[in-house]
Parts: C-alpha cells; sequence; structure tokens
C-alpha cells in the first residue's frame, strides 16, 4: 500500500499549458507518475505532452477517468479551481500555489464540507510541495531521486525541510512509505492530524515522521490523536526556535500569535504525549534510525 | 500588512461605526488646525504608529489647551516611540491624530479574527475594554465571548444581538450595536483583513457606541485584489531592509544575531537557524530565497544579507528540488566575486546536481567554506563567526 496516491493514480494537471504546470508535468511524468489529461480552460481539444488537454476537470474525469488532480493555477484563480475539482469528483487533490488568499481557503473549505464524507474530495496543500509514494507515484514538485521506497511515512508543512529529512534517511538506507506536504499557510486542506489517521491505517507504514514549525494548533492536535489512536510510533522535529514572536517566518501560517504556539512549547506538549522528538534538524535521519531499530 | 488608526477608522466609519470627530496632522501648527475644527475643550493627540500599547509608552496625550496640543505634537511627530510591541529601536511617529475628547461611561474589548482551528472568522468580546486582550485571557477568560461565523451565511443579527448583550450593552444601543458588529464583520469581508481590533468600543456618557481605537490588520497575500488597502502601506513604519526585500520578492526578516543566513524554503530557514543557535551562534536574519534563485536573486540575498554591518558570518544552505546545486553554486560565486565579500562564507549544498556544484564551489579558487551537512554547515559558520570575533579582539 502507500497513501493517497500509488501507480494507479490517474493524474490531471490543473494549469496544465502555463510554464510551471508544464515544467513540473513533465518531470511527474518521468518519474512514472500516471499523468492521464491536463486542464486548461479555453484551450480543450488541444494535445499537450502528447496528452489530451480539457476546458474542464469534468470532462477530463469522464473521458479518461481522473481521479487524483495537481493544481498549479496563480493565486487568484487557484480557490476556484480547487473547488471545480472537488465538484468533479476528483478524490484527492494537491494544491501548489503559494500566495492564496486566507478567505478564499474559508470558502474552499466551506465548500468541501458540504459533501458527504464518503464523496469528499481529500485536499493537501496549498503551498506545499505535493505527496509522493516513492517508486510508485509523485504528485508534486519534490526531487523525486532523493526518497528511496520503505516503511517510513513522513507528515511536514515544509517543501525543503521535508527533502531534507528524506535525504538524512536514503543517506542511513532508510526508505519512505509515503512523504506528504500539507502547506505553510494558515488554512489548508489536511492537517497533520488527518494525514496521521491515514498512516495509521496503512499496512506498510510502520513509523511516521511529523516535521512542523510554529504558529497554529495543529501539532498538538496530532499529538493529542497519536497518543490516543495510533499503535504506530511518531517522531517529530518543530522548526522555528529561534524565532521572534509576532513575525511571519516565510510561510503565512508561521508566526506565533497565542500560547503554545512556539517551537519550545510545542516541543513539550508533544513530548508529553509520547511523541519522538528529534532535537535538532539534522538529527531526524538518526532518531527514527534509533526507533526502527528498537522495534 | 497594518495601517494606522486614523486609516482604520476612515475605514469603518464607511460601515457605520461611529468614531470621535478627528483629523490627521503632519505638524505642531496643523494639530492645532485640527483641534480648532473641532468644537470642544478637550482633545486628544494621538502619535500615529503600527503598533499597540501606545499609551503606555507616552504616544496617547489628553490636552485641554491649543498650547498642550502644540507640545504634545512637538514631542511626538518625528521621534521614535517605542513601546512593548516595536522592539528596542521603537517606530517613527511622522503624523498624529488629534480627535475630540470622549467622556468615556463603560469600556468594551471587541475583535474579529481568522480561527485557524475551526477556519473560520471569530469575533471575540468582551465587557471588561481597555486592557490587552492576552492579559484578560490570563486574569480572566470567563469574561471572553467567542463567536464563530459561518462563512456562506455570513454573521447574522442575533449573532451580533448575542455578543451586544455580552457586552453588556443597554436595550437602548441595540440596534446600534448590531450595525457597528455587522458594519466591522462586512469590512473584514471586504477588505481581506485578517484581524480588526477595536479596543477600547465605549459607551460615552451621552449613550453612543464608539470606537475610541481601531487596528486592522491586512493578508498579504489578498493585497492583489485590494488596491485601496496597498494605498494605505506606511513604508516608514516597517525594518527598511525588510521592505527592501518585499520590493525584491525576498522574504527578509532582521533578528539580532551575527550570523547572515540564506536558505530556500521557510521551514529549512528555520531549521538552519535553529542550528545555528543550537551549535552557540545567533543568527541575523531570517531570509527565504525561494524556489528559483537565479544568479541575479541570489546576488540581490547576498547584499541583503552583508547590508546588516553587525554580519560576522554568512552561511548559504540549499536544498535543490525545483533548483539545481550547479546554478546555485553559479550564483554564489558570481555574487561573491561582484560584492568583495569581507566576512567568512559557508557553503553546503544538497539535492539536485550536488557534486557538479560542489565541483563548481572548489574550481573557483575563492576562500568559501564547504559543508557536507547541516550541522557541519552550522558548526563551521560558528567557528568563523568566533574566529572573527577573536580576531577583532587581538586587534584592539
Amino acid at each position: 500500500m502507500a497513501i493517497l496516491i500509488d501507480e494507479s493514480t490517474r493524474i490531471v494537471v490543473q494549469g496544465f499549458t502555463g510554464k510551471t504546470g508544464t515544467f513540473h508535468a513533465q518531470d511527474m511524468i518521468s518519474y512514472g507518475s500516471n499523468v492521464v489529461a491536463g486542464v486548461t480552460p479555453g484551450k480543450g481539444g488541444q494535445q499537450h505532452l502528447g496528452l489530451p488537454v480539457f476546458n474542464t476537470v469534468k470532462e477530463a474525469v469522464r473521458q479518461v477517468g481522473a481521479d487524483a488532480s495537481i493544481v498549479f493555477v496563480p493565486p487568484a484563480f487557484a480557490a476556484d479551481s480547487i473547488m471545480e475539482a472537488a465538484e468533479a469528483g476528483i478524490k484527492y487533490c494537491v494544491a501548489i500555489t503559494d500566495g492564496i488568499p486566507t478567505q478564499d481557503m474559508m470558502t474552499v473549505k466551506n465548500f468541501l464540507r458540504r459533501f458527504p464524507i464518503e464523496r469528499r474530495m481529500v485536499l493537501t496543500g496549498p503551498n506545499c510541495a505535493g505527496t509522493i509514494s516513492p517508486g510508485r507515484a509523485m504528485l508534486g514538485i519534490m526531487p523525486g531521486h532523493i526518497y528511496l521506497r520503505g516503511e517510513v511515512g513522513i507528515v511536514g508543512r515544509s517543501g525543503t525541510l521535508g527533502y531534507e529529512a528524506a535525504d538524512q534517511m536514503r543517506t542511513l538506507g532508510i526508505g519512505i512509505s509515503t512523504s506528504v506536504g500539507i502547506g505553510g499557510d494558515p488554512i489548508i486542506g489536511s492537517s497533520h492530524r488527518d494525514v496521521l489517521e491515514r498512516f495509521e491505517a496503512d499496512s506498510e507504514t510502520r513509523v511516521v515522521v511529523m516535521i512542523g514549525e510554529i504558529g497554529g494548533p495543529q501539532e498538538v492536535e496530532a499529538g493529542i490523536f497519536a497518543k490516543e489512536h495510533m499503535t504506530k510510533p511518531v517522531v517529530a522535529y518543530i522548526a522555528g526556535l529561534t524565532a521572534p514572536e509576532g513575525r511571519r517566518m516565510g510561510h503565512a501560517g508561521a508566526i506565533i500569535s497565542s500560547a503554545g504556539e512556539s517551537a519550545a512549547e510545542k516541543v513539550a506538549a508533544l513530548r508529553d504525549l509520547g511523541v519522538t522528538i528529534s532535537p535538532t534538524p539534522s538529527a531526524i535521519g538518526d532518531t527514527v534510525a534509533a526507533v526502527l531499530a528498537r522495534m | 500588512m497594518d495601517i494606522h488608526e486614523y486609516q482604520a477608522k476612515e475605514i469603518l466609519a464607511k460601515y457605520g461605526i461611529k468614531i470621535a470627530e478627528g483629523g490627521l496632522a503632519y505638524s505642531p501648527e496643523e494639530s492645532v488646525q485640527r483641534a480648532r475644527e473641532i468644537d470642544g475643550t478637550v482633545w486628544v493627540v494621538k502619535a500615529q504608529i503600527h503598533s499597540g500599547s501606545r499609551g503606555k509608552a507616552g504616544g496617547i496625550k489628553v490636552c485641554t489647551s491649543h498650547d498642550e496640543i502644540r507640545a504634545a505634537a512637538e514631542e511626538l511627530i518625528g521621534k521614535n516611540l517605542t513601546t512593548r510591541q516595536t522592539g528596542p529601536v521603537g517606530k517613527v511617529c511622522s503624523r498624529v491624530y488629534v480627535e475630540a475628547g470622549t467622556q468615556i461611561a463603560k469600556e468594551m474589548y471587541l475583535c474579529f479574527l481568522i480561527d485557524r482551528s475551526s477556519e473560520r472568522i471569530v469575533m471575540v468580546g468582551s465587557a471588561e475594554g481597555g486592557m490587552e486582550i492576552e492579559e484578560l485571557a490570563r486574569t480572566n477568560a470567563a469574561a471572553i465571548k467567542k463567536i464563530f461565523v459561518e462563512p456562506a451565511v455570513g454573521l447574522q443579527d442575533f449573532q451580533a444581538r448575542e455578543m451586544a448583550f455580552a457586552l453588556g450593552l443597554e436595550s437602548t444601543q441595540l440596534s446600534h450595536a448590531v450595525k457597528t458588529i455587522r458594519g466591522c464583520y462586512r469590512a473584514m469581508r471586504d477588505f481581506d483583513a485578517n484581524m480588526l481590533e477595536i479596543n477600547p468600543l465605549v459607551v460615552t456618557a451621552m449613550g453612543e457606541l464608539i470606537a475610541l481605537d481601531a487596528k486592522m490588520s491586512f493578508d498579504d497575500n489578498a493585497l492583489f485584489r485590494r488596491h485601496e488597502i496597498v494605498e494605505l502601506r506606511d513604508k516608514t513604519q516597517g525594518d527598511t531592509r525588510e521592505v527592501a526585500a518585499a520590493d525584491q520578492g525576498l522574504s527578509y526578516i532582521g533578528l539580532s544575531g551575527d550570523i547572515g543566513c540564506m536558505i530556500n524554503g521557510a521551514g529549512l530557514a528555520m531549521a538552519t537557524m535553529d542550528m545555528i543557535k543550537l551549535a552557540g551562534g545567533e543568527p541575523a536574519n531570517f531570509l527565504d530565497v525561494g524556489g528559483g534563485a537565479s544568479a541575479e536573486r541570489t546576488e540581490k540575498a547576498f547584499r541583503l544579507v552583508l547590508a546588516d554591518k553587525g554580519v560576522k558570518a554568512m552561511l548559504v544552505n540549499i536544498f535543490a528540488g525545483i533548483n539545481r546545486c550547479d546554478w546555485i553554486a553559479e550564483g554564489v560565486v558570481h555574487a561573491v566575486k561582484n560584492i568583495d565579500m569581507k566576512v567568512p562564507l559557508v557553503v553546503r549544498l544538497s539535492g539536485t546536481n550536488v557534486a557538479e556544484g560542489q565541483r563548481i564551489i572548489a574550481e573557483s579558487g575563492l576562500p568559501i567554506i564547504t559543508a557536507g551537512t547541516l550541522a557541519e554547515a552550522a558548526e563551521k559558520v560558528v567557528q568563523a563567526r568566533n574566529a572573527v570575533i577573536a580576531k577583532e579582539r587581538e586587534g584592539k
């Protein structure tokens, strides 16, 4: 198994014919992902990268059986594209776009909740690097070659810090079942907790690495879930020990605005909840190796 | 993005929220002129800076004569005002708002913000106004009322009434309270605000409901469609380096340490800064160069980091995904040659084409220190920084 995507996932690229969409679609195809179509409104009927282009996501679902989408649409129009995917019956959507207005994401989340849970699209991102199940499928913009196939799940907000973790594990010969980037924005499709739940249910994943950062309540909520509902060990690293209060550290969501949101407070709370803490970002690989060795 | 009190009040007034009569002044003479235009015998001169806690810092002065107004304006205009929120340097006050004095019968707190847990706008209020909400949350959390707004239908009247009663308002003030609360919500939605705070919201001796102070903060991601808000930007209120960086599309935050940083990705940047701290150093800045770090962008980033004269050593940490290490290496070599760097530089490259990137750095002949891992990079830059400090001490 793996979570969210595998060889059978049929991918449609939203914002397919633009520069960014083209570049990453090509990269995903060379990795071996099953990209079946693209959507660019007004360019329906054309061919791009040897694949059909449709005007709407609905057509891509009906005509070529797309069940997952990746959004490269510019920020002003991205929320609309995500909702179009949800309405069209896409099961899983990754929104790569950085810079979507927060109130637009509020609308998107509200729109998704209208669907009964069995028909509700799963969204990860926006402002993320995407999801990869190494050796099977890549639905994202990450350097695929740094991920070995294996039994460790990764969930994190940051792209490059996730690469750092995967690379440390590769150096130690540790592989990844699936790595999920949930994005750095204040309002995102899936939380750390949501992804932990999927890893717990996945027969292939044995350990989960959670890479968090300052701001928001999500890491601690995930820690509570891990304590109450998980049998698999969770390793966490929280970035931003040096971050000053009240300042936005690059990611729109990375701001300490209330009690419990600093890295030190999150680390303390997670430790109390039984999560294994990687004390430094360079010790993530070694910490996972130690946990695996004990199993 | 933040705006000034007087700008927030102008917005709120358009949404039917009552404010005291007042006007903006850039000089002591203008301040007196504004006071003449306002009836009454008591005026308040308020420093316009992007910070709360202005009262405690002496930025709000109650005056009972034109001479007092002139003196107050002279004291405030052109000076840096330091509050609990501004940091030690403070923020420059280039204008004051002169307002009619208000006889206060009751002070309340009202705020709207985006709640990340519920993914909705939450309205927060308390009958105990005037003090900071963080303080109230600590001392008397039960006095804080929270009401969540369903985004599809927006704020409803019954919710506004519920808040009005929680604020302890009288039945006679109800309709105006509902108008005020609904107006705030609409302003928040219409302008993509992240936060709108009225502290205090007051009932005057005459029984009127007035926003005595107002603070609004906007979503940077939505500014592309809020041109009227962009026009309100006051660049003097930001750190000059941060403003310059933002103009170049770089995400930079100045900090108090002496190790300059250039990193790609916000999470990796925060993690690298953590490593510097764990190795015994202090970062001078946060700088995310983002995904497309071209040679030109790299040079700009170098100039930005080194513009901080307190920087004793610099660390570049790039994990190339979309990027390629060889491109980054070429950019770094180019920047170092162009800038004539005086401080030691540690470079750690990882990811796509790493061997090629390392070769370019090694063959450049430049005194660049290289590192293979994150931990090694942090240790080496702290060592280099310590060596610089030791040398400076010897020189003295």
